[in-house]
């Protein structure tokens, strides 16, 4: 039981502070409930698909399959959090202050609402599969799941799934007008921080070997195995040991995004723009 | 943009590639009856480290490490393959993530 407990509520719990980002980034958008549910039902969809073809994935691209599948779908990610950030900073205050009853707004926001739900669908798949396939594996081992083993893995849903809440629940508890710069931040450190994640495992895989000494080593701090290093892993890009090569692209990452932002802020409003990263 | 990123850094790997598979010390690792086998692992400090792991367990494995910053899973039946970065000499920990009783170590020297 504490098996499938913890390993489910680990999984759920990175994809749960994903979802609680992208809930309280989206709070002031119109009809963002279904795509967002939508994003969550594609990801665990594609946990299950992926799940399945596990095997036929890793013999791809010389066994390096796993490695390229998830450096993309987190450059995927990556690509539609900076979209959305760069929407936002143009539209995001006509779409909270004037809009937000009109039906224009849905249609506007609905543009940003997807890029959100490919975000959300991507964090559900990859640590969903994870789960698929730990708890297919010892259901079939077992010959069935037994009833302690179903129990830990819905209380380890049920507690990663409140962390989804309190995460939601303590950014929408900030004052409005900081909301948009908060949030904006959190989205740019998110995606840098998967931009490094995909450089990791590409370099698990040896297709990028340039820059891969270490450029510093922080685990005597904080190890990124500890809880907390884990959770600042799924938020900001944790590494103890990072490689030259992930400082980079982290950093070229978030400044791309800050470039981006201001050059397509809202005219007359460059003044008010985000105090991102 | 990023993609744009990801391709620079797809386009500057075949410089370093091919030299660096060459000097790699090549390690091979089995997993049966949740056991590593060998548990130990030895390779020397400052060379780039392939693992190939291959797991004979009747179930579905990720084998991943903390301190050398790996997972990969590792399907029944199947070899896997993780490149680690050249490490300093110390003793590094790899387990299954799946079965935290199936623990090993790579020791450099």
């Amino acid at each position: 039981m504490l098996a499938s407990l913890l390993i489910v509520f680990r999984e759920v719990f990175e994809a749960g502070l994903v979802v609680g980002i992208v809930m309280a980034v989206t709070s002031a958008v119109p009809g963002r409930t279904i795509w967002i549910a939508g994003g969550v039902g594609a990801g665990v969809l594609g946990a299950c698909l992926v799940a399945l073809f596990t095997s036929g994935l890793s013999e791809l691209f010389n066994g390096s399959g796993q490695e390229i599948f998830n450096a993309s779908i987190l450059g995927l990610a990556v690509v539609m959090l900076t979209w959305h950030n760069v929407w936002m900073s143009r539209h995001g205050r006509e779409l909270a202050a004037e809009l937000r009853a009109t039906g224009e707004a849905v249609a506007s926001g609905s543009k940003s609402l997807l890029a959100l739900a490919v975000v959300v669908a991507v964090a559900v798949l990859r640590e969903g599969s994870e789960v698929v396939l730990f708890l297919y594996g010892v259901a079939a081992a077992q010959g069935g799941a037994s009833w302690s083993f179903v129990a830990g893995g819905l209380i380890g849903l049920a507690l990663g799934s409140l962390v989804c809440l309190l995460t939601y629940l303590g950014l929408v508890t900030i004052p409005a007008r900081y909301l948009f710069g908060v949030t904006s931040a959190l989205i740019a450190l998110l995606a840098a921080g998967m931009a490094a994640q995909a450089i990791a495992f590409l370099e698990q895989a040896n297709i990028i070997t340039a820059l891969d000494q270490t450029a510093w080593d922080t685990s005597w701090i904080l190890s990124d195995s500890s809880f907390l290093g884990k959770a600042l892993h799924t938020l900001i890009g944790y590494v103890d040991q990072p490689t030259a090569m992930q400082v980079v692209v982290y950093a070229a990452t978030l400044a791309v995004i800050v470039i981006l932002m201001k050059l397509f802020a809202a005219p007359g409003q460059r003044h008010h723009q985000p105090r991102a990263a | 943009m990023p993609a744009l990123l990801l391709a620079a850094g797809l386009a500057v790997a075949p410089c370093g590639g091919p030299a660096r598979a060459d000097d790699a010390v090549q390690l091979s690792i089995t997993i049966k009856d949740r056991k590593f086998d060998p548990a130990e692992l030895h390779a020397p400090a400052g060379k780039p480290i392939v693992i190939h792991v291959k797991n004979l367990n009747t179930i579905v494995s990720e084998f991943e490490s903390s301190d050398l910053h790996f997972e990969k899973i590792v399907p029944v039946g199947s070899e896997g393959v993780v490149y680690v970065r050249p490490q300093q000499p110390g003793r590094y920990n790899f387990f299954d993530d799946f079965h935290h009783e199936t623990q090993g170590s790579l020791v450099v020297q």
